[in-house]
């Protein structure tokens, strides 16, 4: 019955997610800035769609649609709504999946920690369009905010409280991204946890909750760290020289 | 509550207005800490005492815009009293770095609530959610997240603008402008049009407006007839400038900070030992 209602059998028809209920998941085949979004939803053990972005053509297509409030990508259908504006994204899902804190204040940590990683993760994410003369730099000032203004913040928090989770003894948002982001640094900076205990156990404790563990496990939706092709493929969709 | 009323049926406005309004009304009366309250009676005198022993918000940056201007948009809008310090030193901001008072080792710093709050983000999500301007569920946040991400990208491109060369002021002056009517205001118009109704979300009084109305006067400061083909945005300006908070804070003596000026780049540059060319987008 299932296989009645699938797109396949009305070929005209754009997937909708509506049909499958999933949220859907418009980007480019690679992290950029939808990868936060594919953690949250993972660690909440949410299923999504995918819906890649691969020519020019497409990304106009979709710009002309009307589907874009401001002519971007990242956009999510979820819940009747096309959500663009990746905070705005991330913001609703940890709200809708518990995992936005129980209170005012729990929320106010877990958006200083959240803003302090993004802009952490904004280095990371802007490293593979450096050109190759200021790659060791760049590289150079990653190792050294992370080692030197971030990681410290998230090791003294995690010692302070004794606790497994950064804010209010419970998974958050904040845990998933402080997670995705020692990752990140450490297919740059293989060592940079050297100096951070507290983090060592941290990621290994978060990397073993389920629905965690699945996503970091091959043939999920995570998308691989961005070569050279994925850089020339962002170049030509959005025009960057 | 009465001083409320009468305030409504004293002022011409229409339904939506009057609940709007209310609602602002009602955010002030259920907050405590209504600055704006020295006007209003507050029904909630013990609580009140709470938290004026607890202190006003208190905003620590530099003498100018920048990243805290949102901040000092939003608490006035709210009705909240604030206090500010000024950066204007390198060993002022030594000694707050030195204090561990800045979580990253930036500003904007509030302390607010006991906390001491960094990323302006964070601050603005908690003095919206604290104050009722954040809608009343969360999809109508959801509304409101992606309508003040859309107008912090706008004003984006204006917070660099102060420390580009002159040549590449002309080149963004023009980057912003046509940012702002190909990309931005036309969202917001068709929001206006399409529900017709005096705010952006829900038919209250929320945080996405008092941001746009912020973007919409920085870029009338670049191009002054820049809503010339928005009559939607023009009455929206209108109506929201004449809300009394954020009509006084538009007046002379407010702690709205002036349009950026050499001096102010000067500070910021001097303070954050920041010398580095900064390139138009």
């Amino acid at each position: 019955m299932r296989y009645l209602f699938s797109a396949s059998y009305f070929p005209g028809i754009q997937k909708l997610s509506s049909m499958s209920g999933k949220p859907r998941l418009t980007y480019i085949n690679g992290r950029g800035r939808m990868e936060p979004v594919r953690w949250l939803l993972a660690a909440a053990g949410v299923e999504f769609e995918e819906n890649f972005v691969e020519t020019k053509e497409q990304l106009e297509k979709l710009i002309k649609g009307g589907d874009l409030l401001f002519q971007q990508v990242p956009m999510v259908e979820i819940d009747g709504m096309k959500m663009v504006q990746t905070r705005a994204i991330l913001s609703y899902i940890a709200g809708k999946y518990n995992l936005y804190g129980k209170d005012l204040k729990e929320r106010a940590l877990i958006d200083m920690y959240v803003e302090g990683i993004t802009d952490l993760m904004q280095m990371v994410m802007m490293f593979p369009f450096t050109p190759a003369e200021a790659k060791a730099k760049n590289l150079a000032s990653i190792e050294e905010k992370a080692t030197k203004r971030y990681f410290p913040v998230f090791e003294k928090i995690l010692k302070q409280h004794g606790q497994d989770f950064l804010v209010g003894n419970r998974l958050s948002w904040a845990d998933v991204q402080l997670l995705e982001a020692i990752l990140a640094v450490e297919e740059k900076v293989p060592a940079v946890l050297s100096g951070f205990p507290q983090l060592q156990a941290f990621k290994t404790k978060m990397s073993n909750v389920p629905t965690i563990k699945k996503f970091l496990q091959p043939g999920s939706a995570r998308k691989p760290p961005p070569d050279e092709n994925y850089v020339a493929l962002v170049m030509s969709i959005f025009n960057l020289s | 509550m009465q001083i409320t009323a009468a305030l409504l049926a004293a002022v011409p406005l229409g339904t939506a207005w009057r609940a709007g309004w209310a609602r602002l009304g009602s955010a002030q009366f259920s907050s405590p800490q209504a600055g704006g309250g020295r006007h209003f009676v507050s029904s909630r005198c013990g609580n009140r005492k709470s938290e004026v022993m607890a202190g006003k918000p208190k905003l620590y940056y530099f003498d100018g815009r920048g990243k805290m201007e949102s901040i000092r948009w939003l608490l006035a809008a709210a009705g909240v009293e604030f206090e500010e310090e000024f950066l204007e030193t390198r060993e002022q901001y030594e000694k707050l770095l030195q204090s561990g008072s800045l979580l990253f080792q930036q500003v904007p710093l509030v302390e607010i609530d006991g906390m001491k709050m960094v990323q302006t983000r964070a601050i603005l999500n908690y003095i919206a959610a604290k104050y009722n301007l954040y809608g009343k569920d969360l999809k109508e946040r959801a509304l409101i997240d992606m309508y003040v991400g859309g107008t912090e990208d706008l004003m984006g491109f204006i917070l660099m603008f102060p420390f580009l060369s002159a040549e590449d002021k002309e080149k963004q002056r023009v980057f912003i402008v046509q940012k702002a009517t190909s990309r931005y205001f036309p969202v917001y118009e068709k929001v206006l049009k399409d529900h017709g109704q005096d705010f952006l979300v829900g038919n209250s009084f929320s945080w996405a407006d008092v941001h746009l109305l912020e973007a919409i006067l920085m870029v009338e400061e670049k191009k002054s007839d820049v809503l010339s083909s928005f009559p939607q945005l023009q009455a929206f300006k209108r109506r929201i400038s004449s809300i009394p908070t954020i009509k006084k804070f538009l007046e002379p003596g407010s702690q709205r900070k002036p349009v950026p000026d050499d001096k102010y780049v000067e500070t910021v540059r001097k303070v954050l030992r920041m010398y580095y060319d900064i390139k138009a987008n």
